[in-house]
Formats: structure tokens, sequence, C-alpha cells
């Protein structure tokens, strides 16, 4: 394991960035734990201050310090973020797995199931949940209806790797040993697949990361907790970039795009890792 | 051909697939509402003046045969179905009584050729870049503009478009950033109207457009850079066919089945942002109209939109998937 991030590291530039910006972001929820304000608090300092030497990233016009926000807003995000992507994997794996072992008819009710997730457009779904939920739309719901929807394109992906690992010895093995398919799945196949559901766990995060502040900009989910999208929401709605707050503006943008390159680098670094192929061309060019 | 007919009788069962799940999700999202539409809607009219209970009571009557909640789950989910078929969404609450399609209908062409016309560039674009960074692994340029594209792939379209519009609306204010043409625009079909509606839709173009294109660019280049080891390929090289032929008709020819099956799978994720992107813009699409709703608190306009976008995409999705074949050499052999 150390190892293999260690020459990651030596040899993978992507994953070296992309592990800086990860552990920048770990140092940014930690150090949220120490905020001075109580997060949702407003007219805590003075509103409206330029970034200076006592306020980092200035304060907003709801009187909050603008660089505590930020930190308290990254944790949120990305505490959603990994609970959808937890969900969501756990649907994935056992669709994926399933699907690709059982084969036939099984495989295909649920690949058809699967593809009609992957089509529907989720974001008039997701509109549609918070029109009839208004109020009662919490942050657990939310968590729990994205990961119903984002499921499906990895499950396609690990099925076809079950789908391979179906027909080699040690699974027939297995089978003649007696041990059930739940077993096999669990304790013989699992593993196998574990290195791509580390690599889509950070794809997940980028697209359920993007539907949340979508949603939190519309001011379509509870807009009292600080993630990245509520602070683009509360900045909006004061007219930040006419009155000349920019600062409001950038931090959470900013924040916003280094999480997501980060994100990408990683899980494209992972990809790079998992395929020998693409390895071999970095190799040879 | 029997076994391409085959193919097409299997999407179309996948089609069906799709609307059945995705109208029956819709269904049962909109009926798990705590909120009454009918009551909603009655707070809404009586909010301007007293109305005599009898008045009420015909009202709420009205109200729920018009959203179609009368008699239990299942009739309503029967009632429903009955509608859409018809195409029948019934009348919009803020615009009364403008039946919901019609309200659609004005909407739909602008969100389509958004969609059409950003997804056609961005597909173009990345998928030429795609090919040539993949075919000439040593330029620098195609690596440098390669990288760009990528990394701007992962940023969400909503944010992506928001640094757009404070480019260039507040930064270097150039181009209009709000609507689909001028305020006072004279609607009839011109040649200076259709000048505006292009310089308004360059903004939401570029958003996606800058968005999509590296996903497109990324898968091309691997498809590319794993084609052109095949032994076909170095076979055409060493008999002297000409690179710019190689890389049409042996490897860009042979990438576009995989390429086009992708952009079938990620139509629907091309919607959504197309949608936002409208928000950002104030486009005046399906996007905009559907934030719209939900704030004027409009019940079947909502359910009309989310349902209307479902059935939209999964015919996109359908028809590129069938005609995604007939482009592969192969299948003429059939």
């Amino acid at each position: 394991m150390f190892t293999i991030i260690r020459d990651l590291i030596r040899y993978n530039i992507e994953f070296a960035i992309g592990l800086a910006i990860l552990l920048l972001l770990i140092g940014a929820v930690i150090l949220s734990f120490f905020s001075p304000y109580p997060a949702s608090d407003i007219y805590v300092v003075a509103p409206d201050i330029p970034p200076d030497a006592e306020f980092w990233l200035g304060t907003t016009s709801r009187g909050q310090d603008n660089f505590w926000q930020l930190m308290i807003a990254l944790r949120n995000t990305l505490a959603f973020g990994l609970g959808v992507a937890f969900l969501s994997r756990i649907l994935s794996l056992v669709v994926g797995l399933t699907a690709g072992y059982a084969g036939g008819r099984v495989d295909r009710v649920l690949m058809a199931i699967n593809d009609s997730v992957m089509v529907i457009p989720h974001f008039p779904i997701l509109v549609l949940f918070y029109f009839v939920l208004k109020d009662d739309m919490s942050w657990l719901m939310l968590v729990l209806i994205l990961s119903a929807l984002g499921w499906s394109y990895d499950a396609r992906l690990i099925r076809s790797i079950a789908m391979s690992l179906r027909t080699r010895p040690f699974t027939t093995q297995s089978v003649y040993s007696g041990m059930s398919m739940r077993k096999i799945l669990v304790e013989e196949h699992l593993p196998y697949v574990m290195p791509i559901v580390f690599a889509t766990t950070m794809n997940n995060m980028i697209w359920s990361i993007g539907m949340e502040i979508t949603l939190s900009v519309l001011g379509f989910t509870d807009v009292d907790t600080p993630t990245m999208g509520q602070m683009i929401y509360w900045a909006n709605s004061h007219s930040a970039l006419i009155s000349g707050i920019w600062w409001w503006v950038a931090a959470p943008v900013v924040a916003i795009i280094v999480l997501f390159i980060g994100l990408f680098l990683l899980s494209m670094s992972m990809n790079e890792y998992i395929d020998p192929r693409s390895r071999l061309n970095r190799m040879g060019s | 051909m029997a076994a391409y007919m085959i193919f097409v009788a299997r999407r179309f069962g996948q089609l069906l697939l799709v609307v059945f799940l995705g109208i029956s999700a819709t269904f049962f999202i909109s009926h798990m509402t705590p909120v009454d539409p009918v009551a909603e809607s009655i707070t809404a009219i009586t909010n301007f003046g007293k109305s005599d209970p009898e008045a009420i009571d015909l009202m709420r009557k009205t109200l729920t045969e018009l959203y179609g909640l009368q008699g239990n789950l299942f009739e309503q989910y029967v009632t429903f179905w009955s509608r859409l078929i018809r195409g029948d969404l019934g009348p919009s609450l803020s615009a009364f009584p403008t039946p919901v399609s019609q309200i659609i209908f004005r909407a739909l062409p602008w969100t389509v050729g958004l969609m059409i016309s950003a997804t056609l560039i961005s597909f173009l674009l990345g998928n030429t870049l795609g090919a040539l960074a993949g075919y000439y692994r040593k330029s620098r340029i195609l690596k440098i503009v390669s990288l760009g594209l990528i990394g701007l792939q992962p940023i969400p379209y909503y944010v992506l478009a928001f640094i757009l519009l404070i480019l260039f609306g507040f930064v270097w204010p150039v181009l209009p950033i709000t609507g689909g043409y001028e305020m006072n625009a004279d609607l009839t079909l011109s040649f200076t109207l259709v000048l505006d509606i292009l310089r308004h839709s360059i903004l939401p173009a570029m958003a996606l457009v800058l968005v999509g294109a590296g996903s497109w660019l990324t898968g091309m280049r691997a498809l590319t850079s794993n084609i052109v080891t095949e032994d076909y390929v170095t076979f055409a090289e060493l008999g002297g066919v000409g690179s710019t032929r190689i890389l049409r008709s042996y490897v860009v020819r042979n990438a576009m089945v995989p390429q086009l099956t992708g952009l079938a799978m990620s139509l629907g994720a091309i919607f959504n942002g197309t949608v936002i992107t409208e928000i950002v813009f104030g486009y005046p699409g399906i996007g905009t109209l559907l934030i719209n709703a939900v704030h004027a608190g409009d019940y079947s306009l909502v359910l009309g939109l989310a349902s209307l976008s479902i059935i939209g995409v999964a015919i996109a999705v359908f028809l590129i998937d069938i005609l995604s074949p007939l482009l592969d050499p192969r299948i003429k052999a059939e």
C-alpha cells in the first residue's frame, strides 16, 4: 500500500498534485473544528471588510468571517460527497457484482434498470424532489436521493470486471467447495473490484458535489448549513458582485475549482494505475 | 439486416422501460409531498381577497380534478398516465388557464437549439482534438490544449457558467449575459434578430462546450492511441497511405462507434448541464422555466417539465443508439 503510494508520487505528477490538494483539504477540515464562531451565526463580525491581516478572506455582508465560513463549508461539502459516494458505492457493488456473477436473466433485468437510471436526467428529478419536500428537504434526504441516482454508471464498470472474474478458475473452485454466492461475491470477488471502487469514488464525488452546489446556489437545499453552494447562494442574494464584495464570491469559487481539480487528478491517476495499458503508454512516451 | 431489426426492437424495449420507470418515479415523488397542492393553490388564490366557503369548496373540487388527485393512489396513477399519453399536462397555475404543454413548447426550441449546437460543437471539437492528440503524440500545442480542456472538464456546469458570467459580464463586458434576445427586440424573423439570438447564445454555448469537450477529447485520445498500434494501421502506413487518410478512414471511423455510444449514455448529463447553464444566463428555455415554476409553486408545470424531460432525453438516446451502428463500417457486411 505505502510502496504503491510512494511510486505513484514519484512517477505520476497528477497523483502527487491530487494528493497534495487532498491533504490541504483534510487540513482545512481539521482546521474547521477550531472555528472561533458557530457555523450558522450571522453578524458576529463587522460586515464587508476586505481581506486583511485579521480577516484573511474578508468578511461577508452577513457579518461572518469568510475564512472560517469557507473551512466549515469545505468540511460539510466533503462530508456530503463522501456520504453519497459511500452509499452509492454499496448500491453499485451489489448490482454490479450480482449481475456480473449471476449472468443470464438476472443480469439482463438488472442492467435494463441500470441503463434506465443512467439516462434519466437527474436535475429535473432533484428539482421535483425539492418542490414537493420544500422545508423537509434535509441534507440526509439529499444524500439518500443522490445515492439512489448516482450508482448506475459504476455498477456497469463493476459488472464488466465481475463477468471476467466468474470465468476464472478460483471462482469455479469456490463453487465446488460449496461457498454460497454471497460469500463468493464478498470474499472472493470484492477485493478485485476495490481499486475501481476507489477510483469511481472520486468521480462520484465530483458529480454529487456539483449537484449540491447547483441546488444550493438555487436555494433548493437547506441553506442554513454552510456548504460551498450555500456560500455562493448568500453572496448572490446579497448581490455581492454588484456591490463589489468580490472576495465573498471568489473564495468559494476558487475553492470549488481546486477541490474538483484535485479529485479529478486523483481519479485520473488511479484509473491509469488500474489500467496497465495506459501505464505502458506513459513509460513508452 | 434482421440482426439490426432485433437490435432496434431491443433498444425500443429499453426506451419504453426508461419512460415507464422515469414517469413512475416522477409520479411517486410528486405524491409523497407533505404539502397538499390543492390547499396551496387555494391559499394562493384566496390571498387576494375574501371568498365564501361554498366557492372554496367548489374550487377545491375543481382543482382536485385538474391535478388528477381524485381516488386512491392507483387510480391517480392511471389518470396520470392516460393524461400524459393524450398529451394533456393540465393547465398552468401561474399562467392560468394556458395549458402547460403550450408553455413548455414555447420554451423547448431554445433548449433544444442550445443543446444540439453546444453538443455538436463540443463533440466535433473534442473528438478532432482527441484524434489529433492521440495520433501526433509529440505535438506540444496539442498537449497544452488537451491539458486545458481536460482541466475544465470536472468543473460543475453551474460554476463554469458563473465564472464566464463574471468574466464577460463584470470584468470585460462585451457579451450579453442574460436572456435569449434583446429585451425590446422585434420578434419578427429578420437578420438582426438572428444575429441578436446568436450573440446571446455565445456564452451559454461556450460554457457547455468548455465543460463538454474535455471528456470527448480524453476518450478519443485513448481510443486513437490504441487503434494506431493495430496491425492494419501499421500496414497502411507501410503501404504509403497518407497520414490524413489514415487518421480519417482508418482510425476515427473505428473510434466513432464507442464515442457515439458514449454520447447516448451521457445525454442525460448533457441535458442537465444545458438546463443548469440556462438558469445562470436566464436563457428562456426549459431550465429557466423550471426554476420559475418552482418559485411560482406551479405544480402542474413542474410535473410536466420533469415528465417531458425524461421522455425527450429517452427518445434522443434511443435515436442515437439505433443510428450509431449504421456508422460502423462492419455493419454493411451483414
